[in-house]
């Protein structure tokens, strides 16, 4: 298969600092990828990057997205090539309603690929199939953006828009903190049902109960802005019994 | 001295000025010329105009059509406001005067009056005196003094007690003019005892020269009395709007009263509330939408007189270019006026560098036990929401209206029309795409 995200040397400063010190990440069409790590080791920071947040500064390396320069886009070409970010803490927009958020992100996807805007009725189906594989509540989507939502409503309201959006790499940062178990269910199952061959999931998670569910080919594991180890999805299961100490104290040494 | 040359002319053509109007209204230019000389028109001097030099505007040649020389215009052919969805009654002032010719008499309610001040002066002249200039106050502003002293005509509504006008009204006040004109309009709201009705007030220029326009708003809300007043104002950049709002409401009245600034040259608005008995409720907003140089400058005042009562202001301001804005709010809880509510909030964005923004909250409370607050922030566009817009394919130009769209929604919902509510969402969001069609054609009704 090729690859569908490329990610060579990677170097990411903010004010000055360095948080990403040189990361490589290849993804291939139908693969889920999980990124574990401690906090602050820069596991947002690249699912932000991704996205093509302008307050982080990319100083080295090249990202390649379906065999395009992801770092030359706004971050606006990066969602309609098909790039999206779950939200670690979705922002809260007043005044925004979804119905109209969702409906402008939908025809923008579909002029970038030259298709006419969707017809009121199937713009209003999508919303009704979408919502009703969430088990989202008919009055959440008449509500301004996050507003007033709860965490877990938040986070399923992000995949919610995954769902609208049907993007080819998913980028999952944290989408399973806030969730309570019912949740975390139907999150994971929505995700399972949109995931195929074409697409592929990276999923930034602390915790292996989300990978009980989204089931990971490959698990890396981030330390101090670089990959310290990559395996198979055992990686996950040995993390959760013995934590990240002895992992980082092996690559210190090294 | 800017005020001669309008001393000079008030004098030489008193007997005109009067000619063309009623004894009601000639009855009360005297007092206010003495007002007049001795306030002048209000300079950054005074701290309550520090940021609108209103004598500024005056300083320039201006004709006064003070013979009534009609001006040819088909209001109903230049506006279409025979308006299938929006269905209010329609009323025009050309300039200051009201515009005689009602396409079809409209079936308001028994006893109700709606048109023009000359007529109602005469009509009702009791009515007329204890209302006319007796809520507004020209003793104390030289622009209210100024207003007196040269108009002629304007509109009114008249609602008598326990009648409810249930189709909102609609005025639409239209500037034309061959030169450089001073329009002094007035309208007079009177509202009785458990009466209600909603007036909209729109604003537009024709021509394309400069408009000094002073308006003089009277309300009088009495007893358990329900008014909406909603102002859209779509000027040229040409124009100088000077509107001064007085509003006297008795026990239990309601007012909203919201004035949306869509477009327009440089703006002063007063909101000067009195609420004069209990448990009077207030509802007062204000939106600006600006760029290239205009100034809008909103002035509220809110005199809790009696306890009891509750004001509620909204105000708020989308700055972009060069655009300048004023607010200054000020509550004022008298003595006595116990367990008074008064809530303020003013929320501005300064889109671009060059936008000013110029706030002041201003509380004077004198009463231990009431409820009052104020917030207020200026600021840009939020970068996380935009980023987040963004995110999901949204383009930045695209994010960044959605965003000033959604910052003026709580202005609208303030609106209690539902068909204008949707109206005014519509026309927002022409407005900050640049192509609001700023006259020619009410916008409101078409």
């Amino acid at each position: 298969m090729e690859n569908l995200l490329e990610i060579k040397n990677l170097h990411v400063s903010v004010e000055g600092k360095e948080i990403l010190k040189g990361i490589d990440l290849e993804v291939k069409k139908g693969e889920i990828h999980a990124i574990m790590g401690p906090n602050g080791s820069g596991k947002s920071t690249l699912a932000l990057v991704l996205a093509g947040d302008p307050r982080f500064e990319v100083t080295k390396g090249s990202i390649l997205f379906d065999g395009k320069n992801l770092l030359e886009m706004k971050p606006e070409d990066r969602a309609r090539e098909g790039v999206f970010l779950s939200f670690q803490y979705p922002v809260e927009i007043p005044g925004v309603s979804m119905v109209n958020f969702m409906r402008a992100a939908v025809n923008e996807h579909r002029k970038y690929k030259g298709e006419e805007p969707i017809s009121a009725s199937d713009f209003l189906k999508l919303m009704r199939d979408k919502r009703e594989m969430l088990g989202m509540d008919s009055q959440l989507v008449n509500r301004s953006v996050n507003e007033g939502f709860s965490g877990g409503e938040k986070k399923k309201n992000e995949i919610f828009q995954m769902a609208m959006l049907n993007p080819k790499l998913a980028i999952l940062d944290e989408t399973d903190s806030g969730l309570d178990i019912d949740a975390l269910r139907i999150v994971a199952s929505g995700v399972n049902k949109l995931h195929t061959d074409d697409n592929a999931v990276i999923v930034i998670t602390h915790y292996q109960r989300l990978l009980d569910y989204i089931k990971p080919d490959v698990v890396h594991v981030l330390y101090d802005g670089r990959i310290i180890k990559t395996a198979g999805p055992e990686l996950a299961l040995e993390l959760e019994e013995k934590g990240y100490e002895s992992l980082i104290n092996t690559a210190n040494t090294k | 001295m800017i005020e001669q040359q309008y001393i000079d002319l008030f004098e030489t053509y008193r007997e005109e000025i009067d000619k063309n109007a009623t004894p009601g209204l000639n009855n009360e230019r005297d007092a206010a010329f003495e007002s007049f000389k001795k306030l002048g028109f209000p300079t950054s001097e005074p701290e309550d105009y520090k940021h609108s030099d209103i004598s500024r505007a005056f300083d320039t040649e201006l004709g006064l059509n003070l013979r009534n020389i009609p001006i040819p215009v088909n209001p109903y052919d230049a506006f279409k406001c025979d308006v299938p969805n929006l269905n209010t009654h329609v009323f025009f002032l050309i300039n200051d005067r009201y515009y005689d010719k009602p396409r079809s008499n409209p079936s308001l309610p028994e006893g109700v009056f709606a048109g023009s001040l000359q007529t109602f002066s005469e009509k009702y002249p009791r009515v007329f005196n204890a209302y006319y200039n007796k809520i507004a106050d020209y003793s104390n502003n030289g622009v209210a003094a100024y207003n007196t002293m040269f108009a002629q005509d304007g509109f009114v509504v008249y609602v008598p007690e326990n009648t409810v006008v249930e189709k909102p009204l609609q005025l639409i006040n239209i500037l034309r003019g061959g030169v450089d004109l001073n329009v002094n309009r007035r309208i007079l709201l009177i509202v009785g005892k458990n009466a209600r009705v909603k007036l909209l007030v729109c604003d537009h220029t024709v021509d394309d020269v400069h408009f000094v326009v002073t308006q003089v708003i009277e309300i009088a809300a009495e007893e358990n009395a329900q008014i909406d007043l909603y102002e859209l104002e779509e000027n040229s950049e040409k124009a100088t709007r000077i509107s001064l709002l007085y509003c006297n409401q008795q026990e239990r009245s309601k007012v909203t009263a919201a004035g949306i600034t869509l477009h327009n040259g440089y703006t002063r608005n007063d909101y000067r509330f009195k609420l004069l008995g209990e448990y009077a409720e207030t509802h007062v907003g204000g939106l600006a939408i600006s760029d290239k140089k205009q100034h809008t400058d909103n002035f509220a005042f809110l005199d809790h007189a009696v306890p009891h009562c509750t004001s509620n202001e909204l105000f708020k301001y989308v700055l972009q270019e060069k655009s300048t804005g004023v607010f200054c709010g000020r509550i004022l809880v008298e003595k006595g006026a116990q367990k008074s509510r008064a809530y303020q909030s003013n929320h501005n964005l300064c889109v671009s560098d060059d936008a000013h923004m110029y706030a002041k909250p201003q509380l004077e409370i004198y009463a231990d036990d009431v409820k009052c607050s104020h917030g207020l922030t200026t600021g840009q566009l939020d970068v996380d929401a935009l980023f987040y817009l963004r995110a999901r394919g949204i383009p930045e130009e695209e994010a960044r209206m959605l965003l000033m769209v959604a910052f003026t929604k709580d202005v609208v919902d303030m609106v209690r029309i539902d068909i204008l509510r949707e109206r005014l969402e519509y026309l927002i969001d022409k407005r900050f795409r640049g192509d609001l069609l700023r006259c020619g054609n009410c916008n409101v009704c078409k």
